[in-house]
This record gives C-alpha cells, structure tokens and sequence, in this order.
C-alpha cells in the first residue's frame, strides 16, 4: 500500500510565509521522495490565494482553507480545520512548525485524533513505515534519538533553523481551494489583537561587534563590568533569556527565537550557555567566542574559539589589557 | 479562583556537566542537583499571586518518586493549600502524553475544582512542551501556551501569548481554561529553608494508579507514543580552538585573535 502524502503547515504572519515554512517542505520533500508519495502544502487563512501560488513551487499540492474564521490566528479554528482534513486525507506525516503558533496547535490536535507525536524535532527518518525523530534534551546538552509507535499518520513539531530551505523545483503543484468548515471563531477563544514591541534605545541588529551575557553572570552587580568590556571593543551588550526575565537587561538586547537575530563580526559569549533558542538567534555571526567554565556547554558547538574559565577572572583581566593597548595608542 | 497548578521535579544540568549512561537511554542523574523546572516555578508564583489578589485555592500535581515531594514543598511554602504526588515505578520511562493522561485522571478521579490550570510552558530536560496543551484536550477546556501576562475578567481570561521576534499575540479564552506559563512572567519569591519546613503540616497525598483508575499498561513505554532509544552528545556546528593557560594567557590569545582580524 501506497504511504499517505507528507502535510506541511504553512505558517504565515502579517501576510508572509515564515522561514519554518521552507525548511519544513524541503525535509519533507526529502521524505516524500523516500515513500515516494507527495508532499502537500496546508495553508490556512483568509485571502491567501497569493501565498498559495508561492507555495506551488514547493510542493506537488497545496490545499489551501479559507474563511472569515481564519483572518486571524486561532488555535482553535486550525485544531478544527486540521483534525478534518488529516481524518480526511489520512497522511503519513503533518509537519508543524515548534513555533509559538504550532506549539498552541498541534499537541491538543495529536489528541483530538489520538495520532501519535513528537516535538520539536530536529531530523525526521522512516524506518520500515516507523516515524524515527531526533531531539534535543537537558537544553541542547545532548541529542536522543528516538521512535514514535506504530501508526499510519504521526504529527510531528519542528524546529527552526533545523533544515536549510533547499533548492529544487519549481514542482508547480496543483492549487486547490477548501471553503473553511468552520464559520466563525468559538465562544472559547477570542483573538484580540497582536501587539509589536516598540523600537528600543540600541539597535543590537546593527553592531559589528556584540558583547552578549547569560545566566554565568549570576547577578546585576556584575553587569558594569560586561558594558566596560563592549565599550572597550566598540560593541554593545546583549544577552540570552534570563537576563531580560530578571530584568536586569530590557527585551530589546535579546538575542535568541523570542528576541533579535543577529549577525555581528564578532559575537562574544559570556556565562552563556547555549541552549536552543539562543543560538538560533546568533549562530551566523561571522566570528563566535565563548567564555564558559563548562566544557561540555553547548555554546562551544557553535563557536570559533573558547576559554574554558571562570568569567569573573578573564574578564577582568580582558579589561585590564584592553585597556593598556589603550594607553599605548 | 481555584487554581491547579503541575510542577515537575528535574535535575538541574544548567551548570553541570553531563554524563551519558552505560545503556544510552538517559544521562547520569545520580550526582546531579534536582529542582523545579524553571517554567513551573513561574507557573507556581503565578498561581499565587492570582490566590493573593482574587481569593480561592491552589492545588499542586506532580507526577514523580518521592523524592519530587521536594518540589511540591516548596510549592506549599510558596503559599499552594495542597498537594498531590502521583506515581507508580511502571511510570518510569513514561513520554508527555502519558504524563498528560495521568494528570487529567487525577484531576477527574479526585473530583478537582479549578477556574484555571496552570503549567510550566515546557520542561527543561525534555523539552517537550506538550503536557499542558494535552492536558486541556483530555479535560475539553481552551488553552493557550508561552503566556507571559494574563488578566482575569468576568468568566474569562485575557492572555499575551510570546511570539518569535519579540511579538504579542492577545487572545482571550472562556475559564475555566488552561495556560502554559512562559519564564519572566513574574519575579519568583524565595522560599526558606524555614518556610519550607513550616508547610509540612499542609496536606499532601499519594496517589498510585489505582486510585486514578489507570493501569500499568497505559504508562511508562507501553503507553507511551514516543520511545528513547539512545542519547549521544550532537555534533558541533563549528569547532571551538581552546585557548589554553590561565586567565591572563587566554585574555591575551583572545585579544591577538581580534587584532589579527581587524576587530581592534
């Protein structure tokens, strides 16, 4: 028996397709070809004619639902309009992006259709019709591999950044267009509105140089130590998650999937670990330092050069002979 | 308002350096710290600061060994009424679904009230930010996950969901409801050490899952849709050079790499 099609959700904001969406047809494209079954594109909203032709390039079809229902984003409406489509079209594999939108979707809808899943997925493979995924744990400390049970259709989450977008194609799939079966949102959940951060003091997206600090900082007393060290190298200060939740640094110097991406000339870490979400948001910096005191921390997977080292050592004494090619000049 | 709220008892690899076990399955824990997932200690001093300012009570569940009752104390010491631990050793090796099912039991079995159930928005060993989400399908109520502000309004709840970039997405479901608590959504109190021997005279139950009406075959990896079967340590993206020698060599070799690329 022929295996089901691949499904890959598009998602889109403020009417674009976002980068997952890509990543997520090459994969899947890959592993339409090893069941030799198609890959389909799922696009839900309202007035995405456009976007569906775009998708065409990319998949063998796009089915693409629209209705006043899906204006804006709902959870709930996609949950709906999904379970109905997967029922209908049984796929091998639905692929999601573990992003803040697929992430509030597809663990109720694995439910609601008692489908086998797997978040946050970094590689996929099918072994004897057996979905087989790869994930990380303990913070991107190490990688398990791992295998869903046994079932025609499985739903996975994906990762960002996890697959380059690929080159083929254009495949110019078939454009087929579903009339949304849901007509208006449920009484139980209501979108309001999205709100966009207002623009902050330092634009972190356009320093050469970024001087960035995490949790090894372990208190705001040492903060003026790390903004001596950037303005010494003519940077500026950014820094992963907990800095901005302790509030010792405002929102707009993260870097990471809920912050800023950034791509400096040099990219200094600092008591940074390296888990996920931050290194998503820096790792194409063109030259990576670190400075931590664990070996194994993932931040050194990413980087050029490290210092296995107590911060609170090297960094003073960073300062100290920064500033002494100072007073020579 | 009747608040649940899940914690879960991790070990704490932020600063650790973590070893693979002989079999592969897992790391080695036996040295290693155990805390509060980070996002549930969040979810915790939400559910508290929501009992300060609108009245009712807070109940916490983990699903755990005994030695998780740690993380439910100082769960009570924050200001939580009540706790339930839930466990079986068949539950060893159990995946999010598995965990979801058996919270949902024991909410039903026990006949919980709640307005709201809050959780952490993921975990930080497995990561798999799926339990909360889950657990609002197995009970039929709305959710919605990576919340970092949330108001409560006549029958309703006004959340701010984090999206990527820095963005806010606002919704507002009917209550009760469930929301996945996103970290820095409120300054955690700290709990003393005296504080937490001051709750042990709260109440806190043992569950098996008997008394949940689950059986052995529904968990662990029986009942579980995803298996483990090996951990490795990922491959490097790029290969860090070490700089060797105590601080004041690596300072130099660092500041000799950034004057040869023109960045000084």
């Amino acid at each position: 028996m022929m295996a089901g099609e691949i499904f890959v959700l598009a998602e889109h904001r403020m009417s674009e397709l976002r980068d997952v969406t890509f990543e997520m047809l090459t994969k899947g494209h890959e592993l339409a070809g090893q069941l030799s079954t198609q890959l389909t594109a799922v696009l839900l909203g309202k007035d995405v004619g456009g976007m569906a032709r775009e998708l065409a390039k990319w998949a063998h079809k796009v089915i693409y639902v629209e209705g006043d229902a899906l204006k804006d984003f709902n959870a709930d409406v996609y949950q709906a309009v999904l379970a109905e489509l997967i029922r209908e079209r049984k796929p091998a594999l639905v692929m999601i992006g573990h992003t803040s939108y697929g992430v509030d979707v597809a663990p109720s809808l694995a439910v609601q259709l008692g489908v086998p899943i797997a978040t946050d997925c970094i590689d996929l493979c099918f072994e004897d019709g057996q979905l087989c995924v790869v994930r990380q744990l303990y913070g991107g400390k190490v990688n398990a591999r791992a295998r869903l049970k046994k079932a025609d259709t499985y739903i996975v989450t994906v990762r960002q950044a996890a697959f380059q977008p690929g080159e083929y194609g254009p495949l110019n799939g078939q454009v087929e267009r579903v009339e949304c079966p849901v007509k208006e949102p449920p009484a139980e959940r209501k979108f309001v509105e999205i709100i966009t951060p207002p623009p902050g003091e330092v634009d972190i997206t356009a320093a050469d140089i970024i001087v960035a600090v995490g949790r090894g900082i372990r208190d705001k007393e040492n903060l003026p130590m790390i903004e001596e060290l950037a303005k010494l190298l003519g940077g500026v200060v950014a820094c992963s998650r907990p800095i901005v939740d302790k509030g010792w640094l405002p929102k707009d110097r993260q870097v990471g999937s809920s912050g800023k991406t950034v791509k400096p000339k040099l990219y200094l870490a600092i008591g940074i670990s390296g888990a996920f979400q931050h290194v998503v948001g820096m790792k194409d910096s063109e030259l990576i330092i670190a400075i931590n005191k664990d070996p194994k921390a993932p931040i050194f997977r990413f980087s050029d050069y490290g210092i296995v080292d107590d911060l609170f050592k090297v960094v003073p004494e960073l300062i100290k002979q920064l500033e002494e090619i100072k007073g020579e000049a | 308002m009747d608040i649940i709220v899940c914690v879960k008892h991790v070990p704490d690899t932020t600063e650790a350096e973590v070893r693979i076990r002989p079999d592969k399955k897992d790391i080695e824990k036996v040295d290693l710290p155990f805390v509060i997932n980070e996002w549930d200690e969040y979810a915790a001093e939400e559910a508290i600061l929501l009992k300060e300012k609108y009245g009712g009570t807070v109940i916490a569940i983990t699903v755990g060994p005994p030695e998780a009752e740690a993380t439910l104390r100082r769960v009570l010491a924050k200001g939580a009424d009540m706790a339930i631990r839930v466990w079986d050793d068949a539950l060893e090796g159990s995946d999010g679904y598995v965990i979801a099912k058996v919270l949902a039991n024991t909410i039903k079995a026990k006949g919980l009230k709640y307005d709201l159930i809050l959780t952490g928005a993921q975990a930080a060993d497995d990561g798999y930010a799926l339990v909360g989400p889950m657990l609002a399908e197995m009970l039929g109520i709305p959710h919605a996950t990576l919340v970092k502000r949330e108001e409560v309004l006549d029958g309703r709840v006004k959340v701010h969901r984090e999206l990527e970039g820095g963005l806010e997405e606002v919704v507002e479901l009917t209550l009760p409801a469930l929301l996945t608590i996103q970290t820095g959504i409120n300054e955690p109190r700290y709990v003393s050490i005296m504080g937490i021997r001051k709750a042990r005279k709260k109440p806190l139950e043992v569950l098996g899952l008997p008394d949940i009406g689950m059986s052995p075959d529904e968990v662990g990896p029986a009942g579980s849709w995803l298996e483990v079967e090996e951990v490795y340590v990922p491959p490097a993206e790029r290969v860090a050079e070490i700089l060797p020698g105590g601080p004041s060599e690596e300072a130099a070799k660092l500041i000799e790499i950034l004057k040869s690329r023109g960045l000084i």
